[in-house]
């Protein structure tokens, strides 16, 4: 078996680095080393220069074909010049007054709303912050039971996508521009023709649909059109979490976990922190019982298992990297020695295998009913029942686990659902489709050839935001509201009833999918997405008094004690000898003989995975520029596995720049997605990091660089959905390669037998894990422990902490006395996650310009704080942490003292300030700051004259321009406001009162801050504690921010990782 | 060879060089005083608006309180400018058809604002609270001036950095009682110095506070 995996024939192109080398130095290292990319591992001369410096190069000099003496002549007339861009005068502005002002608004002073986003169908509950009547900045509303406070990126960067230029303003019909009357008149002949056949040929195309009143209209329409049909399709689909219900229990139930009740978490291919519905919930749990800054010293401890570094996966304790299919089988092997009804696994396991499940095994079956296993979305049904049978056996249902009913309208199986449809589209039986949301020509599954049949469909009418692919085939195309223009309700996935309210009116004609349904009811007079919604709440009398509860569920988002009803569940006995396609669906559905299974469940027979090179054909180019002739080589029988895009989700979120941009978790790539592969197979095929590959799958083929990724299944390719958009606007079009090409309807997350052939080509990834690097083995920027170790030596980080010598710094000791308030951070490393929602949030809060993929290149990425992944361990399995980095706000700043125009200054609070209206850009001060957190606006990166932006930025913050250097402020704007608020009632500023940006998105109440003068307050209490560190505090340059070094539950039974606190070498 | 510089040349650069000497100063001094003219700084310049308002007839001549149209002086970093209906209240039965106010009647009419030229104004990088000022004992005209003596609105002082320092770096000499902020004739009494000690007890700006007055992020962020 072993034998058949290596490669027969020495693969081709030479990597860039030797991954051999790396893995060797690797077994050598000895203590805890921790590395942040390949290129470091490699000490590439690249790196190692860039390491030296304080930008790399290309970054701060301007070498684009000036020669010195040119050079020298513009130096002079800048010189000349500079002084006069100083003599002109304030220009003349004008003040426009209201005719008439609204009642609650203070000019100058933020409102807040409670209203919901939708993602995947689920509303998550936030509280969205208002300037002057137009939204600028959304953040998790502390009392919603899915958000509690926290923020997803999707979340924060959502405001981008109201103000984005590129969105569809007008209706139009076939391509060109019409009216919303126009389509009425149109809409009232069809209405006509479908009343005679009673709406035979009316098809709805929806997304997950939550949303009572769009549930009710939906359903009012099949009263009048009883023949018409309702099909839902996500390409983020749930169907596996669906069918494993069914399966196990013959019911719809969602599963309702309790992460901070649990002692033991087994995750089967989970990313139950970041993509699952109730991820932000989850992740505060799921913290809290791994919180140990507080002077607890008990935590959770968390397996996982998976194929590709997730934000989960992160967390574990102990991770297994694993072929998805295989995740079955360790799943039966886990069930079987605890003894539920199902067969052991198809086929065996590896011995390293067998002893990682051993150590789970034990950890389970000592903390019965106080475990969790938790499979992901990804997993087919089978797993999903197994993770249910895992439970019901260790006796947590009831006490971690409890189940309810699905908060989804219709569940339904929807890529059944969508298969449906198309085949009644080939038939021509769909006279009329509505498409309400979404992007069905882009995300279906390519076999179904969507796309195709759509273009037949007579008339097509779709609602979205974008003029994307599925507009550009429909007959109609509605431009669709965004959520903080529109009147709406939905769902929690915990069945929260929440409330969408809007902050603006719409900015273009669009509409909302309540409208649009509603205009297909009646149309005089129209009825407004308000009306809709508050007639379908007046009607369920709900409560007594309706106008008054009306306005409290409006004001608080939701209605509280709205979750779905629980239910108490059975894993059926006979599970296991159920087959997926033998059983009655949901009421009212069959499932047609013939139709796809759900899931390409790959049986135990695979084919090993082969790797096989020949000569690349002769290119007939005998230029002197032909590419070297390269040897392609072949992979087969690989396991590819498709996943949503950890920033674009399903591809919806193309067009916005935040997230484009944002690096994603764990690889840190930026404006792209790639291939992402294991170090060993890389190894053995010869292929690199931006090599292009073609991926072929079920006989369609995708290309895309090649990322070697630490940690990923040996086996396993990862491809991210939601790129390679061909229609969404200018930021988003043409990037990355679109994954859903090869994933066909049989593979919705995961199949084997993909093949992988080397080209010539390369393309270029661009990804910030190696940018603002602090590298230093013998620094310990990381500093991390063990509950054992800990609860020993208590004292275990203190100790490690070389005391910086006093006397070294050019300040004056004296100069600054700090006796009013003091600000400082504390960040717990044991909480981050990694999720970026901190990122994006600073990003809103400040004014924080996008640069695009070729000044992220050259290191001019304007993110105020990021978070550094570091690595540790070997190639194949490396442990992962992440440590978010703003600026430090030294007391001893370096920065201050390098400023020739004191623009880096120190306020009597200890804030590190700098003023940008001083400045003059000589980046003395980024040379100097030990962590590399100052960022220069090298170009005008900030669009100011692009008229839909104006009214997105933070008023409360300056928008910088080209020259001048910035960085994080503690954001001093919103200490500012609390200081003014306290002096206003003569009283301090109470602890808490002050929240970043970072902290206040943080969902694992990460980041704390506040003043460290206050008595008792949580930061000064934090940095009290035995875990705190300064990073690079040897340096004296005293940091207000300082770290809570990482704690792991490491099991005595698992022997995959070295002690982590040996002395250091050297 | 002849020579190449004549007998004047000693004069011409005995001139120059006593020149250059004055003139580096002259040219300074210049450039001082046109940036602290009222060229550039717009200080009493009376500017010209849509509708004339005048706050010496509104304010001196009629008697209304600053806050009637200012009103969120006290509760924002922003003053406040009145919405058309705030003219209303009065305009629809005084001066219905005075021509002055026409654009006043049209905007009601047709629901487009007023436009006015701002006449203080702060740099984009300035973030100025009136808030905390009213309620730290800072009036109206120590910043605005006898605004009820201008028949039409001028900057009374030049709003730079120096200015509000020199209050910033002494508030003694510009604190008043509370009850005094909306007067305009306010003018620091013979012993400011000492009652101006007081009230800065009094509104609680302690050592500690003085010193965070003069921290550049109070007002750049």
């Amino acid at each position: 078996m072993k034998d058949a995996r290596e490669p027969q024939v020495k693969a081709g192109a030479t990597p860039a680095m030797d991954l051999a080398a790396m893995r060797a130095k690797l077994n050598g290292a000895r203590g805890q080393h921790y590395w942040r990319s390949l290129e470091e591992l490699a000490e590439t001369p690249e790196f190692q220069a860039m390491l030296e410096r304080e930008f790399p190069a290309g970054a701060s000099e301007w070498w684009d074909g000036v020669s010195r003496r040119n050079f020298l002549k513009l130096a002079a007339g800048t010189l000349a010049l500079a002084g006069l861009t100083a003599c002109t005068k304030q220009p003349t502005r004008e003040i426009f007054p209201y005719v008439k002002q609204p009642a609650e608004l203070v000019l100058g002073q933020p409102l807040y709303y409670a209203t919901s986003m939708l993602l995947g169908g689920f509303a998550t509950g936030v509280l969205a912050k208002s300037r002057e009547g137009h939204p600028i900045k959304v953040d998790g509303n502390p009392e919603h039971p899915a958000s509690l406070g926290g923020s997803s990126v999707w979340m924060q960067a959502s405001i981008l996508d109201l103000y984005d230029p590129d969105r569809s303003q007008t209706v139009t019909h076939r391509g060109d521009i019409s009216t919303w009357a126009l389509f009425l008149s149109d809409l009232n002949d069809l209405l006509s023709e479908e009343h005679t056949t009673q709406g035979a040929g009316l098809r709805f195309l929806t997304e997950t649909v939550t949303s009572p009143t769009l549930a009710d209209q939906l359903n009012d329409l099949h009263e009048r059109f009883p023949k018409a049909k309702w099909c839902q399709y996500d390409p983020v689909t749930r169907d596996q979490v669906r069918e494993g219900s069914l399966l196990a229990f013959g019911r719809v139930v969602e599963a309702h976990y309790r992460f901070d009740q649990a002692s033991v978490i087994l995750g089967l291919d989970s990313d139950f922190l970041y993509t699952h519905p109730e991820r932000l919930r989850y992740t505060r749990q799921f913290i809290d019982g791994r919180r140990v800054s507080t002077g607890k010293r008990e935590m959770s401890r968390f397996y996982q298992m998976e194929s590709t570094p997730t934000v989960t996966g992160t967390m574990a304790d102990h991770r297994l990297p694993i072929e998805s299919a295989k995740v079955e089988d360790c799943a039966r092997y886990l069930a079987h020695q605890l003894g539920a009804p199902v067969q052991g696994p198809n086929t065996t396991l590896t011995s390293a295998q067998q002893q990682w499940l051993g150590a789970v095994l034990k950890d389970l079956q000592a903390e019965r009913g106080r475990s969790i296993v938790i499979a992901g979305e990804w997993q087919p049904p089978i797993v999903q029942a197994l993770a249910h049978a895992l439970n019901q056996a260790l006796g947590n249902s009831g006490k971690t686990v409890a189940y309810r009913d699905t908060a989804e309208a219709n569940p339904v199986n929807q890529l059944q659902s969508l298969h449906d449809l198309v085949d009644e589209m080939k038939t021509g039986s769909v006279r009329a489709l509505f498409i309400l949301g979404g992007n069905p020509a882009y995300t279906a599954p390519p076999d179904l050839e969507f796309h195709q049949h759509l273009a037949k469909v007579k008339r097509s009418i779709h609602l979205g935001m974008n003029l994307d692919e599925t507009a550009a085939l429909s007959t109609w195309h509605i431009p669709q509201n965004h959520y903080l223009e529109s009147w709406g309700d939905a769902r929690a996935f915990d069945g929260t009833v929440s409330f969408q309210q809007p902050l603006i009116a719409p900015l273009y004609e669009t509409k909302s999918a309540y409208e649009l349904l509603g205009a297909m009811v009646q149309q005089q007079p129209t009825r407004s997405d308000y009306e809709i919604v508050r007639d379908y709440w007046q009607k369920q009398r709900l409560w007594p008094e309706f106008e008054k509860s009306w306005r409290k569920a409006l004001h608080d988002g939701f209605i509280s004690q709205t979750q779905a009803p629980p239910r108490e569940v059975r894993v059926r006995e006979d599970f296991d000898r159920l087959t997926p396609t033998g059983r009655t669906m949901s009421a009212g559905e069959k499932k047609p003989a013939g139709a796809p299974a759900t899931q390409n469940v790959p049986t135990g027979k695979q084919a090993p995975v082969q790797i096989s090179s020949t000569p690349a054909p002769v290119s007939k180019d005998t230029s002197l520029f032909a590419t070297p002739q390269k040897k392609q080589v072949r992979i087969e029988n690989l396991e590819i596995a498709f996943r949503p895009d950890p920033n674009l989700w399903d591809g919806r979120f193309a067009n916005n720049g935040w997230l484009q941009e944002c690096p994603k978790p764990v690889n840190k790539l930026t404006w792209d997605n790639a291939v992402l592969m294991s170090p060993a197979l890389a190894e053995k095929a010869g292929l690199m990091t931006n090599d292009v590959v073609e991926v072929s799958f079920e006989g369609r083929a995708v290309r895309g660089p090649v990322w070697v990724m630490p940690g990923q299944a040996e086996n396993t390719v990862t491809l991210h959905l939601g790129y390679g958009r061909s229609r969404v606007g200018r930021v988003g079009e043409g990037v990355g390669f679109n994954a859903y090409l090869v994933r066909t309807s049989n593979t919705p997350w995961f199949g084997a037998g993909a093949t992988l052939i080397s080209t010539a080509q390369n393309h270029l990834l661009v990804a910030t894990q190696t940018h603002h690097n602090l590298h230093s083995p013998d620094r310990q920027i990381y500093r991390a422990t063990t509950l054992d170790e800990l609860r020993t030596q208590p004292d275990v980080i203190t100790k490690s902490v070389e005391a910086p010598e006093e006397d070294q710094t050019l300040y004056n000791p004296e100069e600054y006395k700090y006796e009013g308030y003091k600000w400082g951070m504390s960040i717990d490393l044991t909480a981050c996650i990694g999720c970026n929602a901190c990122v994006v949030a600073c990003e809103v809060e400040n004014n924080i310009p996008v640069v695009g993929k070729e000044q992220v290149y050259k290191n001019r990425e304007m993110l105020w704080i990021r978070i550094d992944t570091y690595y540790k361990g070997t190639l194949d399995n490396p442990e992962f942490s992440h440590a978010p980095v703003p600026c430090m706000h030294c007391e001893h700043a370096p920065c201050e003292l390098v400023c020739p125009v004191e623009a880096a200054v120190h306020d009597s609070e200890g804030l590190n300030l700098q003023v940008y209206n001083r400045c003059v850009g000589t980046r003395f001060c980024s040379n100097n700051c030990p962590y590399k957190v100052r960022r220069f606006n090298f170009l005008r990166y900030t669009d100011y004259h692009t008229p839909n932006f104006k009214p997105m930025y933070n008023p409360e913050v300056t928008v910088r321009w080209r020259g001048v250097m910035e960085k994080c402020t503690y954001c001093v704007q919103r200490i500012a406001a609390a200081r003014i608020t306290a002096e206003k009632e003569n009283r301090l500023i109470r602890d808490g009162e002050v929240r970043t940006a970072c902290q206040q998105a943080c969902p694992a109440e990460a980041i704390v801050f506040g003043d460290l003068n206050t008595k008792g307050s949580k930061v000064a209490e934090l940095k009290n504690q035995p875990l705190d560190y300064a990073m690079l505090g040897q340096l004296n340059v005293r940091p207000r921010t300082t770290y809570l070094a990482k704690v792991e539950n490491r099991s005595p039974d698992v022997k995959d990782q070295r002690p982590v606190s040996q002395p250091e070498e050297g | 060879m002849a020579q190449i510089f004549g007998k004047s040349s000693n004069s011409i650069f005995r001139v120059s060089l006593v020149s250059a000497f004055f003139g580096f100063f002259a040219f300074w001094g210049l450039v001082y005083l046109i940036y602290w003219s009222s060229y550039t700084t717009a200080q009493g310049v009376p500017r010209e608006q849509e509708v004339p308002f005048s706050h010496q007839h509104h304010v001196a001549g009629l008697g209304l309180d600053c806050r009637y149209c200012h009103t969120s002086v006290e509760k924002s970093s922003f003053a406040g400018i009145p919405p058309t209906e705030t003219c209303m209240t009065c305009h629809s039965r005084v001066w219905t058809d005075a021509p002055m106010l026409a654009p006043e009647r049209q905007s009601l009419a047709t629901q487009q604002p007023l436009r006015w030229t701002r006449v203080n104004d702060l740099p984009d990088f300035v973030f100025f609270n009136h808030s905390i000022h009213v309620q730290k004992g800072i009036g109206c005209s120590t910043c605005h001036g006898q605004v009820d003596q201008m028949p039409l609105t001028w900057k009374a002082h030049s709003l730079y950095m120096r200015w509000c320092l020199d209050c910033h770096e002494a508030p003694e000499k510009q604190i008043r009682p509370r009850d005094q902020i909306y007067n305009m004739e306010w003018t620091p009494p013979p012993d400011q110095a000492e009652r101006g000690a007081r009230l800065v007890k009094d509104y609680h700006i302690s050592r500690v506070r003085l010193s965070e007055l003069r921290d550049c992020s109070m007002c750049h962020r």
